[in-house]
């Protein structure tokens, strides 16, 4: 898998709400290689504090020369990423992992909930451009309709004409979690695949109806990890059995089968 | 123009440069190749291997902290027979000198690994990780303790022709008493520093951040620990000095060479930024050129006391 390290130019910062924003770079060989459900190492100061660079899933690619990443304002680093500017540059590695496997599949079922709706955007637009499933149903989540801003329509754009959406505080689509929109809008006869990112309980909830339905189920995991490239094996999880050597989310992952993992 | 020389000299091998990676910030080295021109490298010093593969400590492992990060990894490695089997090949080609990380739970552990990697072809060196607990020893850290540091000391080097760096842990009184301790077990050469125990909590959770509950700080913010720890130790043994902890740049390369190291390890860095170890080998050249220097050696213990 090619990697590389890129100093990338910021070509636009959107603020789509008051937490979220939308960062398109300049990174020409991370976008050529980008495949959906992968992700770049960002560093989001070249001093010391914070040290570390931040794990963020590839929003999509645009052209063969930019990548955009979505990113909700929750720390330190965060912050200091909603600050640059156009113009400004950042250091990015990448494009890590393994990304989400959907060749030849009939029925593709895309739930995303938060930050987690990120990767997602990429998976569709690229599936509904390259291998044209005769299905394909998005169901996206948020704590409210600002927080899904502008995204229900980006999915909408590209093709996703079944997209349907639920808040927990029912100011738009299903009032409740986006997990119960699976039964809803989910024909059981067909042999559905769901690719699914969000909040560790919703990923709980949506592998739990996969599995009683028989459903093939992925799911991109996020955890605390220092290098992205498993030299520091800190984004260590469990395998499904509890036993043997650790699963490490940035080379096993960010994609796993939700059978592989333990769901604790 | 000629190439700065940048050539050291520790335990009778030459490296090209006194710029190492540090055990388990690197990998097996091939984790890097996609950033780093590996055969530009002073030496890799690869994971620490055990006896028998490691599943390491559940997570949360690591955890951020001001200018640096707590790791609870819990030694998680392949084990020796996958080691040799599966990741020597590649590291035979990488054109630099490999240095392998040992550590065990027993006077035994250590002396097997010594033997069985000394038949191993394509290794130049061992690194023996001397923080672990004797498990027969009532679980006391070989590197706390000046006697068990000399006595494992002197019973890898028994086993093995390579030769041997004792990596200190820092979380020690006097760090000088178990360099010379080790010196007298026949090392060639010391590390230092490993990290320093610490910790972290959730104030909101009121849980501590790593499941492990403690684990060891590395990262800038330990640098003048480590530099000052380099500074005594040189002072108090005859063998090289390896300086370890925080170094990022090739000014923090060069402050650890002064304090009398003949060489550094790069090690948390190489997260932040993976080509950390192959720019500090540039600026290092960079150093001796700019001032007319015969060689890097003539930097290494050229702190000034006025």
């Amino acid at each position: 898998m090619d990697q590389f390290e890129e100093q990338a130019e910021i070509v636009r910062q959107e603020q789509l709400t008051p937490e979220i924003f939308r960062l398109t770079l300049k990174a020409p060989e991370i976008a050529a290689n980008a495949r959906p459900g992968q992700f770049v190492m960002v560093q989001t100061t070249p001093c010391s504090d914070p040290l570390l660079r931040r794990p963020l899933s590839i929003h999509q690619t645009i052209g063969n020369e930019q990548v955009q990443l979505l990113y909700k304002v929750v720390g330190k680093g965060t912050r200091l990423l909603a600050a640059m500017l156009p113009g400004q540059s950042l250091n990015l590695t990448g494009p890590l992992g393994h990304g989400f496997d959907l060749a030849g599949k009939p029925a593709i079922c895309l739930v995303g909930g938060g930050m987690g709706i990120a990767p997602l955007y990429f998976l569709a637009r690229e599936i509904l451009r390259t291998t044209r499933p005769p299905k394909c149903v998005v169901l996206l989540g948020a704590r409210n309709a600002a927080e899904l801003g502008p995204l229900p329509r980006d999915f909408m754009d590209v093709g996703a004409t079944e997209t349907h959406l639920a808040t927990d505080d029912g100011s738009l689509g299903h009032h409740g979690f986006v997990a119960e929109l699976l039964p809803q809008h989910l024909d059981p006869g067909l042999p559905w695949t769901v690719c699914t990112c969000g909040p560790h309980p919703m990923l709980k909830a949506v592998v739990s109806q996969c599995r009683k339905q028989g459903w093939e189920c992925q799911v991109s995991l996020e955890t605390m990890m220092a290098c992205g490239i498993s030299a520091c094996l800190g984004c260590a999880i469990p395998r499904a059995d509890l036993s043997g050597s650790y699963l490490h989310v940035c080379k096993d992952g960010p994609v796993f089968k939700a059978e592989e993992v333990a769901w604790l | 123009m000629t190439q700065p020389d940048l050539r050291v000299t520790i335990g009778g091998l030459v490296f090209k440069n006194p710029v190492l990676t540090a055990s388990g910030t690197f990998g097996y080295a091939k984790e890097f190749a996609p950033y780093v021109n590996l055969h530009h490298l002073g030496g890799v010093v690869v994971k620490g291997i055990s006896l028998e593969p490691r599943r390491g400590n559940p997570p949360p492992r690591i955890v951020e902290t001001a200018g640096g990060m707590l790791n609870a990894i819990g030694l998680e490695n392949v084990g020796l027979d996958c080691f040799i089997a599966e990741k020597m090949d590649y590291l035979r080609g990488i054109g630099t000198r490999v240095i392998v990380n040992i550590l065990g739970d027993s006077l035994e552990e250590y002396q097997t690994l010594a033997q069985r990697l000394s038949e191993v072809e394509g290794i130049s060196g061992l690194e023996i990780n001397i923080s672990c607990p004797n498990v027969k020893k009532g679980g006391v850290a070989f590197g706390t303790d000046p006697a068990m540091a000399e006595a494992v000391t002197r019973a890898v080097c028994a086993h093995t022709t390579l030769p041997v760096i004792v990596k200190l842990s820092p979380n020690v009184t006097d760090i000088t008493r178990i360099a010379r301790a080790v010196e007298a077990g026949g090392a060639q050469a010391v590390s230092l520093i490993n990290t320093l125990l610490g910790m972290a909590i959730d104030a909101k959770s009121r849980r501590p951040k790593l499941a492990n509950i403690v684990g060891g700080l590395s990262g800038p913010a330990i640098k003048p620990i480590a530099l000052r720890m380099v500074w005594q130790v040189a002072q108090a043994v005859k063998i090289p000095v390896i300086g370890i902890g925080g170094i990022s740049t090739t000014e923090d390369a060069l402050e650890f060479l002064l304090a009398g190291a003949t060489a550094i390890e790069v090690g948390t860095a190489n997260f932040v930024n993976p080509r950390a170890s192959q720019e500090i080998v540039e600026g290092l050249g960079r150093y001796v050129t700019d001032n007319g220097l015969a060689g890097i050696s003539e930097v290494i213990g050229g702190l000034i006391l006025d």
